[in-house]
């Protein structure tokens, strides 16, 4: 872990979320390090999907407060979160099907550009410059996750396994403090979540990023993150090591159905 | 021989001032993924305002500025009043929602300035140039060039910086450009804004062809064909497009016209739109929706 702070680079304090009246997740806080690979885990409608949208500020929270890098944040808006270093994938693949590979990833890129919009209209050299620095990094990025075969390919007819991938890749493009993974494997076979697996575990000691995911594989889970959160029913049931949340007989429970 | 290039050049000409047109609903249509019916409003609303301005004794400069800012005004309201609300609602919400924007405009463009027609002079007259041996019309020359500098500047505008990209991010998935910091709202107000002044533009040189009245907003129609035929995503489209709908529908009208009797220019470009669709639906240079089944 690059950073030795105690202070966690995200911290959620008393989170709920209602639908029209209709809880998604009930006074939900806790902390994630820098530099560590957090999974939230949970059944189906835990609100795993929906606290990911509360810190990437698509959803606004009715109570609580997110803390970021030390900083409090009532609500978050979804550029605010983007320009704090947030980024994010979607569990619905959500690219920009009619670009090419290429520029999905140069999109990622969009508030690294300096460049005032008239001074790229006029083709003056800094602009021209920037371009070439913003093309050169996006390259790194499609090198580092081993997309070069399709980078001129328009993603809305790559295989679903790639396009996983390609957003991955746009979302690193952005060179986010705190990365957000939304079932990054769902949908994959064993050997594409194995290489997905790789990919994020190599973000992590590469990058130095600091990644939130939601998985339902549990060996998966296991076997990649440093911290495992449980959320059942818009409740937080388990928070640990993978190893403390294995013993949690709540977290048992809930997964085996076995109730009392 | 000398007559079929002058009816030629003369279709294409006209099919300039189609392009004109439609070249606002491929703004649109490219940043939201929605049929802009109110393009219409917005043309007669920007010439009614230029021409009141201009009758009450506004210079032409200051008048035109004047009229600039009431549409970007127009496009910032319609970006918070409607587009914003309306956020990710499928494709016929939003074209309801300019159905019914296109009839406020006109009716408050029509409580402004009322309802008389305008007769407007932009000093460029109708009378015809000999060049090369072929007689055309000065005036269609002018909007020709006028329509060549516009193009020149939105594709300088749309390729050449970052807005382009982000232009096409948004409307392929407005959420997933939210998530990159890509601020929607102000690429909408941008948007509208570049169309309400192409609109502006398109308004101030129909409006002196048929006269500023309220006839004016169903030019648009005319923009359909060409949309089909060039595509509704591609602004190069939109000028092959109103090309091929302006010489079509002139050359029809003057060797087939006879034939039954005349009358054909003004369905023959639906017809040849009816073809596109069957033949190549997304048009000449339009993106084919890309669905994975």
């Amino acid at each position: 872990m690059p950073h030795t702070s105690a202070q966690p680079l995200l911290r959620l304090n008393h989170v709920s979320l209602a639908f029209k009246g209709v809880k998604a997740i009930s006074d939900i806080g806790f902390s994630v390090a820098h530099g560590e690979i957090c999974a939230l885990i949970g059944p189906n409608g835990a609100g795993k999907s929906s606290l990911l949208n509360v810190i990437n500020g698509v959803y606004s929270a009715q109570e609580g407060s997110i803390d970021f890098d030390g900083t409090t944040h009532r609500r978050l808006r979804p550029h605010q979160a983007a320009e704090l270093g947030i980024a994010r994938t979607f569990q619905n693949i959500a690219l920009f099907k009619s670009l090419s590979l290429l520029d999905n990833v140069l999109t990622g890129r969009n508030l690294l550009r300096r460049c005032h919009w008239l001074t790229q209209a006029l083709g003056l050299p800094q602009a021209r410059a920037e371009e070439d620095a913003q093309r050169e990094a996006a390259e790194r990025v499609i090198e580092f996750l081993h997309l070069q075969p399709w980078r001129n390919s328009i993603v809305g007819r790559l295989p679903y396994g790639l396009q996983k991938r390609v957003e991955l890749a746009r979302a690193l493009a952005a060179e986010p403090r705190l990365l957000l993974l939304d079932e990054p494997m769902a949908g994959m076979n064993a050997e594409e979540k194995r290489e997905m697996s790789h990919f994020i575990a190599e973000t992590n000691r590469e990058w130095g990023t600091t990644l939130v995911l939601i998985e339902h594989d549990i060996g998966v889970v296991m076997g990649l993150s440093d911290h495992v959160v449980v959320l059942d029913y818009g409740r937080k049931i388990g928070d640990g090591t993978p190893d403390e949340v294995r013993r949690n007989p709540e977290v048992i429970a809930a997964y085996l159905g076995t109730r009392h | 021989m000398d007559f079929f290039f002058e009816v030629l050049i003369g279709g294409l000409l006209a099919g300039v001032m189609y392009s004109l047109i439609a070249i606002g609903f491929v703004l649109i249509y490219k940043a939201s993924g929605v049929f802009n019916f109110a393009q219409g409003a917005m043309v007669l609303f920007a010439a009614l305002t230029f021409v009141s301005l201009l009758e009450r004794g506004v210079p032409f400069l200051l008048a035109f500025l004047v009229t600039l800012a009431a549409m970007i005004l127009l496009a910032l309201l319609i970006e918070r009043a409607v587009l914003r609300p309306l956020v990710n609602r499928s494709p016929i919400t939003l074209f309801m929602a300019t159905l019914g924007l296109s009839y406020m405009i006109e009716g408050f463009a029509q409580m402004l300035w009322g309802t008389q027609v305008h007769g407007l002079d932009l000093g460029v007259s109708d009378e015809p140039l000999e060049v090369g041996g072929l007689l055309l019309s000065r005036f269609d020359l002018f909007a020709a060039a006028t329509a060549a500098v516009l193009v020149a500047v939105l594709s300088v505008l749309f390729n050449k910086t970052r807005m382009g990209l982000s232009l096409r991010a948004v409307a392929d998935d407005p959420l997933a450009a939210l998530s990159l910091g890509i601020r929607l709202q102000r690429i909408w107000a941008v948007v509208w804004a570049v169309a309400g002044f192409v609109g502006l533009v398109a308004g101030l040189l129909w409006g002196a062809r048929l006269g500023v009245q309220f006839s004016l907003s169903l030019v648009v129609l005319k923009a359909l064909p060409v949309l089909i035929i060039g595509g509704f995503t591609s602004i190069g489209g939109a000028i092959v497009g109103g090309l091929i709908v302006g010489a079509a529908e002139k050359l029809a009208e003057v060797y087939l016209g006879p034939l039954v009797g005349g009358g054909i220019e003004n369905w023959f470009p639906y017809g040849l739109a009816l073809l596109f669709l069957l033949v190549r639906p997304a048009g000449l240079f339009g993106e084919r929706a890309i669905e994975r089944v």
